[in-house]
């Protein structure tokens, strides 16, 4: 046989057994003793760092989160802000045309009503007046019938007077 | 790490302590000598033999563990025989003189190239009777491997320890911090992007297979007592681990896996009758590949490191270990990255083969 050349090449059946007998020995009491709570630890360690990076990475996009919200927030207020400015300008300028336009309103009903109470008292002093110069004419008509009509100088004068009269009144 | 730092340390150490060795050797030239024993008469032709059986004595298993010089620890030999179980020392299997020699047990034994064999009256090998005995002996390669396995056990079992106390919110301290690269290296490297999602099942065996060779092949690079055994460059050992691989593979294989091998989907019938007795083959072919990865390796390794002291064997000069001595701890460097490497693809291609077995039904669509 070739094997049988060589005894190197030709295993050894008393350290086959042993050897199996060791490695059983080692495999049982590494893999229950040893093994086991060593890969735990691991695990347990590799899942700890793993669930803090998680956490950490998760707080910062709740914070990221919280930042946009107050950033968004901000937009809000300001937008809301302009918006109620606004408002309050169209109001202040309804309200100062509002009051104008009343203003004018009255300004124009008063001036209407003045020009009527002008215009009536005129009409009362022209009628007042024509009384007065109806009366006058009587009077100025009754003195002149009063004098005799014989003189026709003095008739001019006197008629002279009494229109320098009419005009002094 | 401090067997990393030492490492070097230990190569020059090695080579010194040969040199002086060699030394003795020859200004005794005495016939007797463990290591020459076959130099006798014409020596000078028998000297590169000698250097070949010189290095196939430290690869191979022994019933003794050699310590220094003359001094060696006898291992306890088990035998099975037909007449029972047969428990005796192997220093009795040596005369004084380190020489194998015959002790009578249920039968006479001796040692030939390390392993035990029944021998007749005339000192001749008997086959038939060697052939019923079952050598289960705790030899060189025996004892270093249970070293390995209390050393796991004490280092492991220290780390889960630490792990308990320390919770999981420290970061790892001490040995802890070096084991812990490695195994995340195991499990991020080796089993999740070959074995997906089932990992963790797998992780067990994995580490275990993976620390057992690595530890076994650093302990196999110490040159002296508590290393120097050849264990992850022992054919038996490494066909046990690639065997463990092949029954873990064969039992989990899905149907995919099975019908990979006997039926190939998308082929022609005379063409899937073809494959069939290939793809048994290539299953097989796994685990002896692998057996032969690990061991060619790790022998080649010891090989060339006891080559290159033995230059000045060869040589008959110190001087050569001038050279000799640097490329041993080249080599060693080199080896001990082999040391990781090969307990790395031995896990990785143990992960793959897996894989492979449970891999479910992706390709048939695309087939079709």
């Amino acid at each position: 046989m070739l094997l049988e050349v060589n005894p190197l090449v030709l295993p050894d059946p008393g350290l086959m057994i042993w050897s199996a007998i060791a490695f059983f020995i080692l495999l049982f009491i590494l893999g229950k003793f040893a093994w086991k709570p060593i890969m735990k630890a691991i695990h347990e360690r590799e899942k700890g760092i793993n669930d803090a990076i998680a956490t950490a990475e998760k707080v910062k996009a709740e914070m990221a989160q919280l930042q946009s919200d107050n950033e968004k927030l901000l937009v809000q207020a300001r937008e809301e802000r302009a918006v109620i400015l606004k408002e309050a300008k169209d109001i202040k300028d309804k309200m100062i045309s509002d009051a104008k336009e009343q203003a004018k309103a009255e300004a124009a009903k008063i001036m209407a009503e003045t020009q009527q109470a002008i215009e009536n008292q005129k009409m009362a002093a022209i009628v007042d007046l024509k009384n007065q110069v109806g009366n006058l004419v009587i009077e100025v008509s009754e003195k002149v019938l009063r004098r005799e009509l014989g003189n026709k100088s003095a008739q001019e004068t006197y008629i002279k007077e009494l229109t320098n009269e009419i005009k002094l009144n | 790490m401090s067997l990393k730092h030492s490492k070097p340390l230990l190569a020059v150490a090695f080579s010194l302590y040969i040199s002086f060795f060699c030394n003795s050797i020859f200004a005794q030239e005495t016939p007797h000598h463990d290591v020459t024993v076959s130099v006798a008469p014409g020596h000078e032709k028998e000297e590169k033999f000698d250097i070949a059986t010189t290095i196939l004595e430290h690869i191979r298993d022994d019933h003794s563990w050699h310590l220094w010089g003359h001094v060696s620890i006898p291992l306890p030999v088990i035998l099975k025989t037909d007449k029972g179980f047969e428990f005796f020392s192997g220093a009795r299997l040596v005369n004084e003189h380190h020489e194998p020699a015959v002790y009578n047990g249920n039968y006479p034994y001796k040692t030939f190239e390390g392993k035990i064999k029944v021998v007749n009256a005339d000192g001749t090998i008997n086959e038939e009777a060697t052939g019923k005995i079952l050598d289960i002996s705790i030899t060189k390669n025996v004892a270093s491997m249970l070293l390995t396995v209390v050393l796991l056990l004490i280092l492991f079992l220290n780390v889960a320890k630490a792990y308990k106390k320390t919770g999981v919110t420290s970061a790892p301290k001490g040995f802890q911090s070096f084991i812990e690269p490695v195994i995340l290296f195991v499990r991020d490297e080796v089993a999740r992007p070959l074995l997906g999602e089932k990992y963790e099942r797998f992780m067990p065996y994995l580490l275990t297979i993976f620390f057992f060779i690595w530890i076994n092949n650093l302990l196999g690079m110490v040159p002296f007592f508590p290393g120097g055994a050849n264990v992850s460059g022992n054919i038996a050992f490494t066909l046990t681990l690639a065997l463990f691989t092949f029954v873990i593979t064969t039992v989990n294989g899905k149907k995919h896996y099975w019908q990979h091998i006997f039926w190939m989907p998308g082929l022609p019938v005379p063409m899937k009758i073809f494959l069939i007795p290939i793809e048994v083959i290539g299953a097989i072919i796994k685990p002896v590949s692998l057996t032969i990865r690990l061991f060619a390796n790790m022998t080649a390794g010891h090989i060339l490191a006891l080559s290159l002291i033995g230059m000045i064997f060869i040589l008959e000069s110190l001087s050569a270990s001038a050279l000799a001595v640097p490329f041993s701890v080249f080599i060693s460097l080199i080896e001990l990255l082999v040391g990781f490497i090969q307990a790395f693809i031995f896990a990785m291609l143990s992960a793959l083969y897996f894989g492979m077995a449970l891999e479910e039904n992706h390709e048939e669509d695309l087939v079709l």
